[in-house]
């Protein structure tokens, strides 16, 4: 009786029925723009000059290729992308294995440590540029200067340290979200055992805490990913991509090129890039999450 | 776990320090908000003041504030309407009658998540000017609801797939036609799930801020555009900032709080329950 497969095939139709509207409206999403991106991009198509639209070929992605600013960009992504991740996770984890203790207030220390999550991220980064990292009136300037050091220029100085300062900040939580509960999945017979075999905190991690965690840290790497190819608005509202190019990446790079120089083709091109790179990183993520659902239809 | 009271005092001075220096930024944000805009920029820090409630009065008394207020409750909650109307059948069906692509179904709906936004940024933009939905409220709900919907689907796919089939077989025994089943059995059953699908799906769209920043300019904008209006100051607007990211940030701060447990699930894709 249990299980869903006792029920009559006959309902098919109607459950046809009940997945179509979700499954038409996500594929329209997914092919109407994507066909329009890889249309435009074989395009020269400005809009400052209406009209004018004609064919390209591969004369924009040459174009990007050959120019530095698209290397810069897709350096700049894959530093950010790296780097926030390894800072994430490494410290997610620890702040984990370190709330996951039995100490007076843990409760309240978890809903502290995983607030910054829900701060919406033009916010965060405003009140890191301004109160905390501005070199003049900045809390951290205000420190700096107390221990008898001078200010640290944040923002002209190490634009891209800075914007991963911040977006560690925001998505540390995220880590904690998730591993926190994974790690208190874990059976305690199982770790009570290992206890009693003599294993002390390092073995303890090493041995069971960690094969334990592996699956939801790289589910939590992959999400974190697809995110950060993406990192728009902390860079919009602190550096605005600058000095120079110091702290563009590849979204604000194509937005640079779309909505201030209305280069629809390039732009578009830009984009069919950004969507190769992630696709990279895609593939990788099905795998893990599809391990998941085996033995399912 | 086991330690003795002794042993335990290292771990809750490490436990706090960590947890208030993660939470050190939005409370020196709230701090900051009762302060007046000079002793904002103080130097030392201050940290003993006369607090005010200046910042707040003029924030909201900044006609437009309230209406971009209004326009993040009406995009969050819409979008997270719209995405439930449709991903509790699909949910429903996939859980329920599976077939041999449900799997790949499944699949390729995280997939749309892998587009990166900005690779379609282009097109989109340019289909909402011909549509005439840059700067709607429409327009905003119709995407975020696209954006969250496969984050929807999954969650609620974990909820329903608890449900033990045979509940839902007896009451089609007494005769129930499957919008019954759906309706009055089903959905009273999962309520705190799809409570925390809700709550999830509102908290994302509360804070997107991608296409907020780029579909919208005057009418349609939402908190997030609006707090970025202030990377351009002008004169001393700390404490304002403050005011203004406080009300912006505390009912969702309150929600995630709430929901915390539940949302794992979702963000996770089911891979944590």
């Amino acid at each position: 009786m249990s299980g869903t497969a006792a029920i009559r095939p006959t309902r098919h139709l109607h459950t046809k029925s009940l997945l179509a509207p979700s499954v038409a409206l996500l594929f329209v999403w997914m092919v109407v723009p994507l066909a329009m991106t890889l249309w435009f991009s074989a395009e020269r198509y400005n809009l400052l000059s209406p009209g004018k639209s004609a064919f390209a070929g591969w004369e924009n992605y040459r174009d990007l290729l050959s120019h530095w600013p698209l290397w810069v960009a897709m350096g700049n992504t894959l530093f950010l992308v790296g780097l926030v991740l390894i800072v994430t996770l490494l410290l997610g984890t620890l702040f984990s294995l370190l709330l996951d203790q039995d100490f007076p207030g843990r409760n309240i220390c978890r809903l502290l440590v995983i607030a910054p999550f829900f701060v919406m991220p033009t916010v965060s980064a405003l009140i890191w540029k301004n109160m905390l990292m501005n070199p003049v009136f900045g809390l951290f300037a205000w420190i700096t200067r107390s221990l008898g050091f001078g200010p640290i220029e944040f923002f002209s100085h190490t634009p891209l340290l800075s914007i991963v300062l911040i977006v560690g900040w925001e998505w540390t939580p995220f880590a904690v979200l998730i591993l926190l509960p994974a790690l208190q999945s874990l059976n305690p017979e199982q770790v009570d055992a290992a206890r009693l075999d003599g294993a002390g905190p390092i073995a303890l991690f090493r041995h069971i805490q960690l094969p334990h965690l592996l699956r939801p840290m790289a589910v939590v790497a992959m999400i974190e990913m697809i995110f950060f190819l993406s990192l728009f608005a902390e860079i919009y509202v602190t550096t605005g991509g600058g000095p120079g190019l110091a702290s563009t990446n590849l979204a604000y790079l194509i937005f640079r090129d779309a909505l201030l120089g209305w280069d629809v083709g390039r732009a578009s091109a830009g984009g069919v890039i950004a969507i190769v790179l992630a696709n990279i990183v895609a593939l990788f993520l099905m795998r893990v999450v599809g391990r998941d659902l085996e033995g399912l239809g | 776990m086991r330690s003795t009271r002794s042993s335990r005092w290292p771990l809750t001075v490490a436990g706090w320090a960590v947890a208030l220096a993660m939470f050190f930024p939005i409370a020196w944000m709230f701090l900051t908000s009762f302060k007046t805009e000079i002793t904002a920029v103080a130097s030392p820090p201050a940290v003993f003041f006369h607090p005010t409630l200046e910042n707040y009065r003029a924030v909201l008394a900044r006609a437009d504030y309230l209406e971009f207020a209004k326009n993040s409750v009406v995009v969050s909650l819409g979008s997270t309407l719209l995405a439930l109307v449709l991903a509790i059948p699909a949910a429903y069906s996939m859980a329920f009658f599976p077939t041999w692509r449900t799997r790949d179904i499944l699949l390729w709906m995280l997939s749309t998540k892998m587009l990166p936004v900005v690779g379609v940024l282009v097109p989109i933009y340019l289909l909402w000017r011909d549509l005439g939905l840059l700067d709607t409220v429409f327009g905003l709900i119709l995407i975020d609801s696209i954006s969250v919907l496969p984050i929807v689907v999954w969650m609620l796919f974990t909820y329903f797939r608890d449900v033990p089939a045979v509940i839902l077989e007896a009451s089609r025994m007494d005769g129930a036609t499957q919008v019954d089943e759906l309706l009055h059995v089903l959905l009273p059953l999962c309520t705190p799930g799809i409570a925390a699908t809700a709550l999830l799906s509102i908290i994302l769209c509360w804070n997107e801020a991608f296409w907020s920043l780029n579909l919208t300019t005057v009418k349609a904008a939402t908190l997030t555009a609006f707090t970025a209006s202030f990377s351009s100051p002008e004169g001393l607007f700390w404490a304002k900032l403050s005011a203004a990211s406080t009300l912006s940030i505390a009912p969702i701060l309150i929600f995630g709080w709430l929901s915390q447990r539940q949302m794992v699930r979702g963000l996770s894709f089911g891979a944590v329950k």
